[in-house]
């Protein structure tokens, strides 16, 4: 009797566990049959004629595919460069300087992130229009600036608490000067947390939608806005073809972000 | 040494916080003074407005948003509950390498496979059909307001399963074996062990949640293109197509006080917690 109903149970876990899988990856598998189907319409239940003919419009070297996939990159990489110019100095200060109001200045990165960010955006646009910026590449780094600097500051400041503060001692006792002790001991101990916190920063970049909604636009197509525009212009495939290239990075981040961000790091996060 | 510690930490840290109060603190303050005045005195006409034109939208967002952070909550609390107590490896095993797929996926991905997964001739749909679950006529769309749960549930869930399996995986075992020798089930071990001793955990995941999904305007603007729509859109309207900032800043300042809503409730459950000790 236990048998039929532990068997009866593994058979219903089994099932719930195939439902849920349908769920998380069904989504998924619909992007990647409309990427690859050239003709697919009712009642036919698979696409009538697979193929690669968007693949081969989207990566044509003249497509705009091409075009916003490097102004993406482009916009990514300098957001990197800001926000972590930013926030090695900030994260060292937090973790191991002597701050007055160091909980209301942690918050403060926190804040961005923790509104509601149209009602925000809205405005920051209308200041950039004032200041005839918006639509170019700098006002969307420095809006994604902003938005990542919560990520690499608050990873930054953990990376470096969780540097042993023995070792600056014995660099600065064999008389090393303090930014040296800092440049050849502290960062390059750090530098694992800190290269995490910049993958970070580029990915949520690279998929930010609502900032370069209202700042970037008409001049500054990102992938996310060309997947947008191809959506809402009803080109299924190639709305499809663009989400999985932003599909990649985030699924390998996903894989591998244990590798990057060591517990002790982690742990210390926010703290 | 002549510079102190205090003044060397403040002078690393600042440009960090200029770029916060130029483009978060600054255009806050903005939109605030915009939503209040007319002509450089204060009225309160926008909110009017606003609750003349949206305020189905208002009660939609609400509504939408804590229906979607419900359905998170238990969704991960039955993912995590399953990692933390779960007896069949396999099946664990499974579990954990397939419910983070989504922690990563941008709004906008997640989205866009949607539209194509809920569509009336979606592959759900078509599944369905094939299986005998449904007949083809029966057959309907879910890019409405369901459609917009489905997306946050299934683009929230991995966030919030993560930090509570992480938090539930730090308790103390002990207890929840004693709970189990002792003849509990593992429901009730997990309801009524384990759960309480995570609560500020799951809390501070959903609060993160809530405030994302009001923050998210590729998704309504996708999923659903028809109204009711959610206050985001609502916002991205009136400037688009008005240049209205005031109105939108009144909308935007009623999304800061719903955001507010749900973290005063955190807060305040924080506190009797605290004088309950």
């Amino acid at each position: 009797m236990t048998r039929i109903a532990s068997s009866a149970r593994l058979v219903l876990a089994v099932s719930l566990l195939a439902a849920f899988a349908f769920v998380l990856l069904g989504p998924i598998l619909n992007l990647a049959l409309w990427s690859v189907a050239e003709r697919w319409y009712t009642p036919h239940k698979l696409p009538v004629t697979y193929g690669t003919r968007y693949w081969e419009q989207v990566f044509r070297p003249t497509g705009d595919a091409m075009a916003s996939l490097g102004t993406s990159v482009w916009i990514a990489v300098l957001t990197v460069v800001f926000a972590l110019a930013l926030s090695i100095p900030a994260g060292y200060a937090l973790a191991r300087l002597k701050l007055p109001m160091r909980a209301l200045f942690m918050l403060m990165f926190l804040l961005p992130q923790a509104f509601p960010s149209v009602a925000i955006y809205i405005n920051v646009a209308r200041i950039f229009y004032q200041l005839g910026i918006n639509g170019t590449v700098f006002a969307v780094v420095l809006v994604h600036t902003t938005h990542g600097l919560v990520f690499s500051v608050w990873i930054a400041a953990a990376a470096f608490a969780a540097v042993d503060k023995d070792l600056e001692l014995a660099a600065r006792n064999m008389g090393a000067s303090p930014m040296r002790a800092f440049l050849t001991v502290t960062l390059p101990l750090a530098a694992p947390g800190i290269l995490a916190s910049g993958i970070f920063v580029f990915l949520e970049s690279l998929d930010e939608f609502t900032g370069t909604f209202f700042v970037g636009v008409p001049q500054v197509t990102t992938l996310p806005l060309l997947l947008y525009n191809a959506a809402m212009g009803g080109n299924y495939q190639v709305a499809s073809i663009t989400a999985l290239i932003l599909l990649v990075p985030s699924v390998l981040f996903m894989l591998f972000i244990e590798r990057f961000l060591r517990a002790d790091v982690l742990a210390k996060v926010g703290a | 040494m002549n510079l102190s510690q205090r003044h060397l930490g403040l002078i690393l840290i600042a440009p960090g916080l200029m770029l916060v109060a130029a483009l978060f603190l600054y255009p806050l303050g903005f939109s605030l003074v915009s939503a209040f005045s007319k002509d450089g005195s204060f009225t309160l006409e926008w909110f009017s407005k606003a609750f003349e034109l949206y305020s189905t939208d208002i009660v939609f967002t609400v509504v939408i948003v804590v229906a979607s952070c419900a359905l998170t909550a238990l969704a991960a609390i039955i993912i995590a509950g399953t990692l933390t107590l779960g007896e069949n490896r396999y099946i664990v095993g499974t579990l954990r390498a397939l419910y983070r797929w989504p922690l990563f996926i941008p709004f906008i991905v997640a989205a866009q496979c949607m539209r194509t997964f809920l569509a009336k001739n979606g592959l759900m749909n078509n599944t369905f059909v094939s299986m005998g679950l449904i007949e083809p006529l029966q057959a309907v769309s879910f890019l409405d307001w369901r459609g917009i749960i489905a997306t946050f549930v299934w683009k929230q869930t991995p966030f919030v399963a993560l930090l509570l399996a992480g938090a539930l995986a730090s308790i103390d075992r002990a207890t929840l074996e004693a709970g189990r020798n002792l003849g509990a089930s593992r429901v009730r071990v997990l309801f009524e062990l384990a759960l309480p001793q995570v609560m500020p955990t799951l809390m501070v995941a959903l609060v993160l949640s809530f405030v994302t999904m009001l923050s998210v305007l590729s998704v309504p603007m996708m999923v659903s293109g028809s109204q009711p729509t959610m206050l985001t859109v609502d916002m991205a309207f009136r400037i688009n197509a008005y240049g209205d900032y005031a109105t939108a800043n009144a909308l935007g300042v009623i999304t800061y006080l719903i955001s507010a809503g749900a973290a005063i409730l955190y807060l305040k459950r924080g506190l009797s917690e605290g004088a309950a000790r």
